[in-house]
C-alpha cells in the first residue's frame, strides 16, 4: 500500500512539473496549409541516381512554394515507375533514359503515359578511365590502342584477359557485343551497381589502379573525378540496329519527361511547370553537388540554386 | 543372427567412403581435361531462352487488374498508414502523429515490462530513444510501423498455418517445401511482380516483408506443437478433451515459449528486410540507407544502419523475455504496479499529444551526424591500413581455389557435372541425397542459366564452407564459456541485423568488385546465425555428458571433437542448413559488388523488364542450388550414424 | 501365440471390462495383419521384414472383474503402454472387440467416447502427463472443466480429491515446484477427479525414487480400499504386480505369455521367459501351501497339524520346522497334500 501511495505521489508530482514547464503546445506554431486547391497533388517518382534526384527536388521545390501544389516523391526504379503510369500510383518521371520498348508499351499500346519534352540534359554513355591514366598513357583513349593495354586491366576476375567493368544492372549494355565486334582481349565484368562502379574509380585514382569502366554523364562523381571518355567508333544513327553486330559508340541521349494520360488532362498548373522545366548539365550537376557533396537535403539545395537561378525558375513559370 | 553378422561383414569390405570421393574427384578432374568447354550451356548477359520470353510474357498477364488482390492491398494499406498515422506521420490534420516520441517511449517500455521484465523495460526506453538521438525519429517510426504492420500479418497467417503443421503430418511436409521455397526464393523475384499485384506503396512493401518474414513463424509454431509432450495430450485426450479444448488448454499454452522464439525471428527476418523493401518506396530507414548509398556516404548508411541494428536489439531482448516468462500468475504487488505504470504510460501519451516537446523529438540533441562522420573516419582508416593486404588475399582466395574449383563447375559439360554431383550426394547420403539432387539439376538445366548457376555455385560452397568453419570455432567457444557468449551475442545481432548494403561500401573499398568481395559479405551476413545454433546446440549438451567425457580423462580437444560436436550434431545440421540458406539470400546482393552470375541476372530482371523472365529462373536457380544443397547435407548427415526405425503412435490427437 | 486364454462369452460374463482378439499393428497398411493367418502368425522381426509393421498388440483376449485390480506386466517393448491406451482409444486398435458394461468401445463415435472417457474412465501416466502452466488445482480440475462443470463444483471437488491423496496445502503452485511423488499424486487426483469407473494407470511410479514408489503402490492399495475403483495396472516391476495385482497378465513381445493370480506365475510359470521372469522373487511370500504340498509318502504319519491351501509359505514355515510331522494342507475337509521340512526348505532357501 505504501508503494502503491509512493508511485502515485512521485507521478502526480512529475506530472505537475512537467504541465509546469510544458512549453509550445502541438498547432500553436503551425500556419495552415497553403491553398492547395488549385493545383492539388501530384506523384513524383524518384529515380535512384542523385542527377534524377536533383530535377526532382527542383520541380518540387517550385511546384510547392510557387504553385502551392502537394508533391508527393515515391523512390522507384525506373521500370517500376512506369509500371506505375498503368496503376496510376506515378504522374512525373522527370528523366527518362531511352526506354524505346518502355515508350512503345505505355505511350503507343497503353496509352496511359505521354512524352512531355526534354529536360534539355544531354546524357552520355560510354566507356571511361581515371584521370592518372590518361596522363601516364595519353593515348589510351582511342579505342583501337585498348588492346596494347590490356594486359594491364587484369584482375582477378577477368580471366586472363583485360576487365571490362560494367554497371548497374539497369542500364541496357552493348558492352559484350562491342568487345566481341572490336576484337578487343576484355572480359565483361559485371559489377553489380553503380556504388560499385564509383568504388572502384575511387580506388582506381587514389592508388593508381588500372581500370576501365561503363560510366555516364551527367553523375555527381564528376564533380569528385574528371573521367575520361575512350573513343569508340562513332555513334551513326541506325548503327546500333541489330544488337548482336554493334560495333560503334553508345548514341547521345536526350534525357527526356514522361507525364501520366491521367495528368496531362488534368490541365493542372504542375503539368505547366513539368512541360517547361528544362535546364543543363551544368544546372543538374549543380544540385547534386550540393546534394551529394555538400550533404544538403535536397530541398535545401533545390532552394538553394532556385534563389541563384530565379530567371530560369520564372521561364519555367511563364512569367 | 546371420543375416547381421553378414551385413557387418559386408560393412567391413566396402571402401571408405572418404576414398570413393576422392577416386570420384580425380575421375571427375580427368574427365574435365578431356572434355573442357564442351556443352557448358553458357548463356550471354542478354541473351534469353524461350522459357523466359514465356515467363516475362506471364508477368504482363498477371499484373492486370484483379479484384481480389484490390481487396487486399487496400485492407494492408490501411492497416499500415494506420500504424504511421499513429507513431510516425502528422495525421488527422495535425502536425505530427497521433502519438510523439514521449508517449511512444513510454508505451513500449510500459509493454516490455508487462509482458517482460524491468531490464528490458530500460532497454526499450533507452534504445527508442537513441533513435531519436540518431536525429532518425520518424524514419525509425516509420519502419517500425511497417515492420508491425508485416509482423502482424505473418502471424494472423503464419501461426493458424503453423498449427495446422503441427498437427497434421501431411501439412508438415507441404509447409516444409512451401516455406524453404518462401526464404530462398530472392526476394528481388517477387519486388517486381507484387507491385502489379499490389501497386506501389505499403501494401506491396508489406506484403514482400510479409512473404520473408512468416516462416519462422509457421515453422516454430509446428515445432513447438510436434513437441509438446505426448503423455500431456494423452493426458487431456484420456479425460475426454475436445480438439479443440486439447489445442487451446493443453498444445498453444505449451507450445508459448517456442511460439514466442518464432515471433522473434519473424520480427528480425521483418526488420532484415527494411532496406530491400526501400527499393519499393518502402518508408524509413531503408530509404536513408539506398540514398547514402548513391552518394556512397558510408557514414550516413551506418547511422541508419545502427538504427536498424538497435531496433532489432530491442524487439529481439523484449520478445525473448517475454518467452522466457515463467507461468506464475502475477503477485498483487506487481498488479497494483502494473496497474500505476499503464496510467505513467497515458500520462505520457497525453503529454506527446499536447507539448512540442514531447510530440517531435528534440532536434538539439542530434548525434547522427557525428556518429556518421566517426563510421566514416573508421572505415577510411581501416582501408588505409588494411587496404593492400586484403587485396592480396582476395587474389590468392580467387586464384587458389574460387577460380579453379569454378573452372571444373563452368567448363565441364552440364552431363558430366550432373554425373558427378548425383554420385557423390549417392555417396554422401545413399538415394535419400542422390534423388533430391538429380531432380534439382534437372530442373537447373531447364532454367536456362547452367553456366551462371555453376558460377553462383562454386561462390555458394566456398562461402558456406568458411561460414560453417568459421561458425563452428565461435559456436563452440562460445558454447562452452559463458563470457565469451556475452561478448560475442551482441556482435552476431548486430553482424545479423545490420543491413548488408552499409557495409558493401566498405567491402568494396577492401575487395574490389569481384566474387570475394561477395564472399566476404556473404559471410559476415551468415556467421552469426550458424555461431549461435551451434552455440545453443553446445550448451544443450547435457553436463553429466561432458563431465563422464571429464571423468575419464579427455583432454578439452577429445571432449569437443568426440563428445560435445557429436552430441551437439543436430544442431549442428541445423547450422549448415541456415548458414547455407543466408549465403544463398546474398546471392542477390552478391551481384551488385560483382559477383555477377545469378545474383546480377537476379538484379537486372528486377531492373529491366525484358529481362524479367530470366531473372525469374535465376532465382528459382538459386532456390533449387539450395535445396539440392541442403538435402545432400540433411542426407549426408542422417546417414553417419546409424538409425532404427522408431515406431510412434499414429497421431497427435 | 502359445498360452491362449479362455474366451468367454461377453453376455454370460459379469466382467467390467471385455479385450477380445485385440490387435494393435503399426505401420504401412496395418490392416491386414490381423486378418492374415500367415502374416499373424510370423514372429516380430520377420514381421517387420516382411510388411514393415509391427505388432505391438497381438491376439490378447482378457477380461477385467468389477473392483479387481488387474495388472498388465512386460518388459519394455512389450506393448503393454499400448495396450493400455487401445483400452480408451487413445491408440486406435486394429482389430479386436473392447466391450464395456456391454457396450462395444470400438463401435462408439467421438461424441460417445469422450462421453465414456469423461466419467467412465481415467489415466495416470508414467510422466505424469501434467500440464505445466496451471496450478496443481487446475490440473485436477482439468477434466471436470473439459465436460463443462461450474467453476464452484470444479473447485468442491477438486479439493476433495487432492486432500483424498494427501496434497493439502499445495493447491495453488505449480507442476514445476513439486517432487516426482508429489506430481505424481496430482496424476492420481485428476484421475479420481471425476469419479471414473476404471483407473488406468501406465507404469505410474516407473520415474519415482524406490522409497517414494513404494509409498505410493501402498497408496494405491489404500485408495483401492477406500474408493473401490477398477484398476488396470502396468508395470514392469514384478514385486509392484504381486504386491497390487489380484490377477497378473505376463506379456511379451505384444502376446500374452500367461495369465494368472500371483503365486500361479511364480509356482507354475508357463515357459523359461516366465521361469526367467520370477525367479528373483522371493518365493515364500508369494507361494501358498497348495504349491509345495505333495502326496503323502507310503507310511507317512497323518496327524500332523492341518493348514488351509491358501496360506503362505513364509507363515507355515515356522510350524512345519517345528512340528515332526508332516503338515497337512486340507481344503474343506478333503486332504490335498503333505509337507515336510525339505519342501519348505527348498522353497524357503532359494528366496
Amino acid at each position: 500500500m505504501t508503494n502503491k501511495l509512493r508511485s502515485a505521489g512521485v507521478l502526480t508530482a512529475l506530472a505537475l512539473a512537467l504541465t509546469g514547464c510544458g512549453g509550445a503546445k502541438v498547432g500553436e506554431t503551425e500556419q495552415p496549409a497553403a491553398g492547395a486547391k488549385e493545383c492539388g497533388t501530384f506523384n513524383l517518382t524518384v529515380s535512384p541516381w542523385v542527377g534524377y534526384e536533383a530535377n526532382a527536388a527542383v520541380v518540387a521545390y517550385v511546384a510547392t512554394k510557387d504553385l502551392g501544389c502537394k508533391v508527393v516523391k515515391k523512390n522507384l526504379k525506373e521500370e517500376i515507375a512506369w509500371q506505375g503510369f498503368s496503376t496510376g500510383e506515378v504522374d512525373v518521371n522527370l528523366e527518362n533514359w531511352g526506354h524505346e520498348d518502355l515508350k512503345k508499351k505505355y505511350i503507343d499500346e497503353q496509352k496511359v503515359a505521354v512524352a512531355a519534352g526534354s529536360t534539355g540534359v544531354k546524357g552520355v554513355i560510354g566507356w571511361y578511365v581515371p584521370p592518372w591514366m590518361v596522363q601516364q598513357y595519353p593515348d589510351i583513349t582511342d579505342w583501337k590502342n585498348l588492346n596494347k593495354y590490356a594486359a594491364l586491366f587484369k584482375t582477378s576476375e577477368s580471366g586472363g584477359k583485360g576487365q571490362l567493368l560494367d554497371g548497374d544492372p539497369s542500364y541496357v549494355t552493348n558492352d559484350e557485343a562491342l568487345v566481341k565486334n572490336l576484337a578487343l582481349n576484355y572480359k565483361v565484368v559485371q559489377s553489380g551497381s553503380e556504388t560499385a562502379l564509383i568504388q572502384a574509380f575511387r580506388d582506381a585514382e587514389k592508388n593508381k589502379k588500372p581500370l576501365l569502366a561503363y560510366f555516364y554523364e551527367p553523375q555527381w562523381f564528376f564533380n569528385e573525378l574528371k573521367l575520361v571518355k575512350i573513343d569508340l567508333p562513332p555513334y551513326k544513327a541506325g548503327c546500333d540496329a541489330d544488337p548482336a553486330k554493334i560495333a560503334c559508340d553508345y548514341p547521345p541521349y536526350d534525357l527526356d519527361k514522361i507525364v501520366s494520360k491521367k495528368f496531362a488532362d488534368s490541365g493542372s498548373p504542375a503539368y505547366d511547370l513539368v512541360k517547361k522545366f528544362a535546364w543543363t548539365n551544368e544546372d543538374q550537376n549543380q544540385v547534386a553537388k550540393y546534394i551529394a557533396v555538400d550533404k544538403l537535403t535536397p530541398d535545401a539545395a533545390a532552394e538553394k540554386w532556385v534563389n541563384e537561378n530565379q530567371t530560369k525558375v520564372n521561364a519555367w513559370l511563364g512569367k | 543372427m546371420a543375416s547381421i553378422t553378414g551385413s557387418v561383414e559386408i560393412r567391413v569390405r566396402r571402401p571408405r567412403r572418404g576414398v570413393l570421393v576422392g577416386v570420384l574427384l580425380i575421375a571427375w578432374l580427368a574427365a574435365w581435361f578431356v572434355l573442357r568447354g564442351i556443352d557448358t550451356l553458357s548463356l550471354g548477359g542478354q541473351e534469353t531462352t524461350r522459357l523466359h520470353r514465356w515467363l516475362t510474357e506471364q508477368a504482363d498477364v498477371l499484373g492486370r487488374g484483379n479484384a481480389f488482390f484490390d481487396a487486399i492491398r487496400i485492407a494492408v494499406d490501411q492497416l499500415v498508414v494506420l500504424l504511421q498515422n499513429v507513431i510516425a506521420q502528422p495525421s488527422y490534420g495535425r502536425p505530427v502523429p497521433v502519438i510523439g516520441w514521449l508517449g511512444v517511449v513510454a508505451i513500449s517500455a510500459y509493454l516490455a515490462w508487462a509482458f517482460g521484465n524491468w531490464k528490458v523495460a530500460i532497454l526499450t526506453a533507452a534504445g527508442l530513444s537513441f533513435l531519436g538521438v540518431q536525429g532518425l525519429w520518424q524514419e525509425s517510426m516509420d519502419t517500425l510501423a511497417l515492420t508491425l504492420g508485416a509482423v502482424l500479418l505473418a502471424l494472423l497467417v503464419g501461426i493458424p498455418l503453423g498449427i495446422w503443421a503441427g498437427l497434421s503430418n501431411r501439412a508438415f511436409k507441404v509447409a516444409t517445401l512451401v516455406l524453404d521455397l518462401m526464404q530462398t526464393l530472392p526476394t528481388f523475384v517477387y519486388l517486381a511482380p507484387l507491385t502489379l499485384f499490389f501497386a506501389i506503396g505499403p501494401a506491396a512493401a508489406t506484403i514482400a516483408t510479409l512473404i520473408y518474414a512468416a516462416p519462422p513463424v509457421v515453422r516454430l509454431t509446428a515445432h513447438a506443437l510436434r513437441s509438446v509432450p505426448a503423455e500431456s495430450v494423452e493426458a487431456a485426450r484420456s479425460l475426454g478433451s475436445t480438439r479443440s479444448q486439447t489445442l487451446l488448454k493443453v498444445l498453444l499454452p505449451m507450445s508459448r515459449s517456442t511460439v514466442v522464439v518464432g515471433i522473434n525471428q519473424t520480427i528480425m527476418a521483418a526488420l532484415s528486410m527494411v532496406t530491400v523493401a526501400a527499393l519499393i518506396d518502402a518508408p524509413g530507414l531503408g530509404q536513408t540507407v539506398l540514398k547514402a548509398l548513391q552518394t556512397l556516404d558510408v557514414g550516413v548508411a551506418f547511422n541508419a544502419g545502427l538504427a536498424i541494428v538497435v531496433l532489432a536489439i530491442v524487439l529481439d531482448r523484449v520478445t525473448t523475455a517475454a518467452g522466457d516468462r515463467p507461468w506464475r500468475t502475477a503477485s498483487i504487488r506487481r498488479k497494483v504496479l502494473l496497474g500505476l505504470g499503464g496510467l505513467g504510460a497515458l500520462v505520457a501519451v497525453w503529454f506527446s499529444r499536447t507539448y512540442l516537446w514531447a510530440a517531435e523529438f528534440p532536434s538539439d540533441v542530434n548525434l547522427g551526424p557525428r556518429i556518421a562522420v566517426a563510421a566514416t573516419d573508421v572505415t577510411a582508416w581501416v582501408q588505409d591500413v588494411f587496404g593492400g593486404f586484403t587485396f592480396g588475399v582476395r587474389d590468392a582466395v580467387t586464384e587458389g581455389v574460387l577460380n579453379p574449383l569454378q573452372a571444373l563447375l563452368t567448363e565441364s559439360p552440364w552431363w558430366l557435372v550432373s554425373v558427378v554431383i548425383v554420385a557423390l550426394a549417392f555417396l554422401l547420403g545413399s538415394w535419400r541425397g542422390a534423388l533430391p539432387a538429380a531432380v534439382c539439376l534437372g530442373l537447373l538445366v531447364g532454367t536456362g542459366v547452367w553456366y551462371d548457376a555453376m558460377v553462383t555455385l562454386a561462390s555458394t560452397v566456398l562461402a558456406t564452407v568458411v561460414v560453417v568453419a568459421v561458425g563452428l570455432v565461435l559456436g563452440v567457444w562460445a558454447g562452452r564459456n559463458r563470457r565469451v557468449d556475452s561478448w560475442i551475442r551482441p556482435v552476431l545481432d548486430a553482424g545479423q541485423t545490420m543491413p548488408p548494403f552499409v557495409y558493401l561500401v566498405p567491402f568494396l573499398a577492401l575487395f574490389g568488385t569481384s566474387r570475394f568481395t561477395a564472399i566476404a559479405a556473404a559471410v559476415v551476413f551468415a556467421v552469426p546465425v550458424t555461431t549461435k545454433i551451434v552455440a545453443d546446440g553446445i550448451r544443450a549438451v547435457p553436463v553429466a555428458t561432458v563431465e563422464a567425457a571429464n571423468s575419464v580423462g579427455s583432454s578439452s580437444w577429445q571432449v569437443i571433437s568426440k563428445v560435445q560436436l557429436p552430441v551437439a550434431r543436430r544442431a549442428i545440421t541445423l547450422a549448415v542448413n541456415q548458414g547455407l540458406i543466408y549465403v544463398l539470400s546474398m546471392v542477390v546482393v552478391g551481384g551488385l559488388v560483382g559477383a555477377g552470375a545469378l545474383g546480377y541476372d537476379v538484379a537486372a530482371g528486377f531492373a529491366q523488364s525484358e529481362l524479367y523472365g530470366k531473372g525469374l529462373a535465376a532465382g528459382l536457380a538459386i532456390v533449387l542450388l539450395g535445396v539440392m544443397l541442403d538435402r545432400i547435407t540433411q542426407a549426408a548427415a542422417r546417414r553417419t550414424p546409424k538409425f532404427r526405425r522408431t515406431v510412434r503412435g499414429d497421431d497427435k490427437w | 501365440m502359445t498360452a491362449q486364454l479362455e474366451y468367454p462369452d461377453p453376455q454370460e460374463s459379469d466382467a467390467l471390462l471385455s479385450i477380445q482378439g485385440l490387435w494393435k499393428v503399426f505401420g504401412p497398411k496395418p490392416a491386414r495383419v490381423p486378418h492374415h493367418p500367415e502374416l499373424a502368425a510370423l514372429s516380430r522381426e520377420d514381421l517387420y521384414r516382411r510388411t514393415g509393421c509391427t505388432a505391438a498388440v497381438r491376439d490378447l483376449s482378457f477380461d477385467v472383474a468389477p473392483g479387481e485390480v488387474f495388472v498388465v506386466m512386460g518388459l519394455s517393448g512389450s506393448g503393454k503402454s499400448t495396450l493400455v491406451r487401445c483400452l480408451t482409444r487413445l491408440v486406435e486398435p486394429t482389430a479386436g472387440r473392447l466391450i464395456f458394461e456391454g457396450e462395444d468401445l470400438r463401435a462408439a463415435d467421438e461424441r460417445r467416447l469422450r462421453t465414456l472417457r469423461r466419467s467412465k474412465f481415467s489415466m495416470v501416466f508414467q510422466h505424469f502427463g501434467l500440464l505445466p502452466h496451471r496450478k496443481v488445482i487446475d490440473n485436477v480440475s482439468y477434466g471436470l472443466e473439459v465436460r463443462g462443470e461450474g467453476k464452484a463444483d470444479r473447485k468442491r471437488r477438486a479439493q476433495e480429491v487432492i486432500d483424498l491423496v494427501g496434497l493439502r496445502g499445495n493447491e495453488n503452485l505449480y507442476p514445476e515446484q513439486l517432487s516426482g511423488g508429489m506430481q505424481q499424486r496430482v496424476g492420481l487426483a485428476r484421475a479420481l477427479a471425476n469419479d471414473p469407473d476404471v483407473l488406468l494407470f501406465d507404469e505410474p511410479f516407473s520415474a519415482l525414487d524406490p522409497l517414494i514408489r513404494r509409498e505410493m503402490q501402498t497408496e494405491v492399495v489404500r485408495l483401492h480400499r477406500e474408493v473401490g475403483k477398477t484398476m488396470v495396472f502396468i508395470t514392469h516391476d514384478l514385486s509392484e504386480a504381486l504386491k497390487l495385482g489380484d490377477r497378473i497378465l505376463l506379456m511379451r513381445d505384444g502376446a500374452a505369455v500367461q495369465f494368472g493370480t500371483g503365486d500361479e506365475l511364480v509356482g507354475a510359470p508357463a515357459d523359461d521367459y516366465v521361469r526367467e521372469f520370477v525367479r528373483d522373487v522371493p518365493r515364500a511370500d508369494v507361494l501358498t501351501l497348495r504349491w509345495i504340498a505333495r502326496r503323502p509318502r507310503d507310511g507317512e504319519p497323518l496327524d500332523g497339524p492341518e493348514l488351509g491351501p491358501d496360506v503362505l509359505v513364509r507363515e507355515a514355515t515356522r510350524l512345519v520346522l517345528e512340528s515332526d510331522r508332516p503338515v497337512k494342507v486340507v481344503s474343506a475337509g478333503q486332504l490335498l497334500g503333505v509337507i515336510g521340512d525339505e519342501e519348505i526348505l527348498a522353497v524357503v532357501a532359494d528366496s
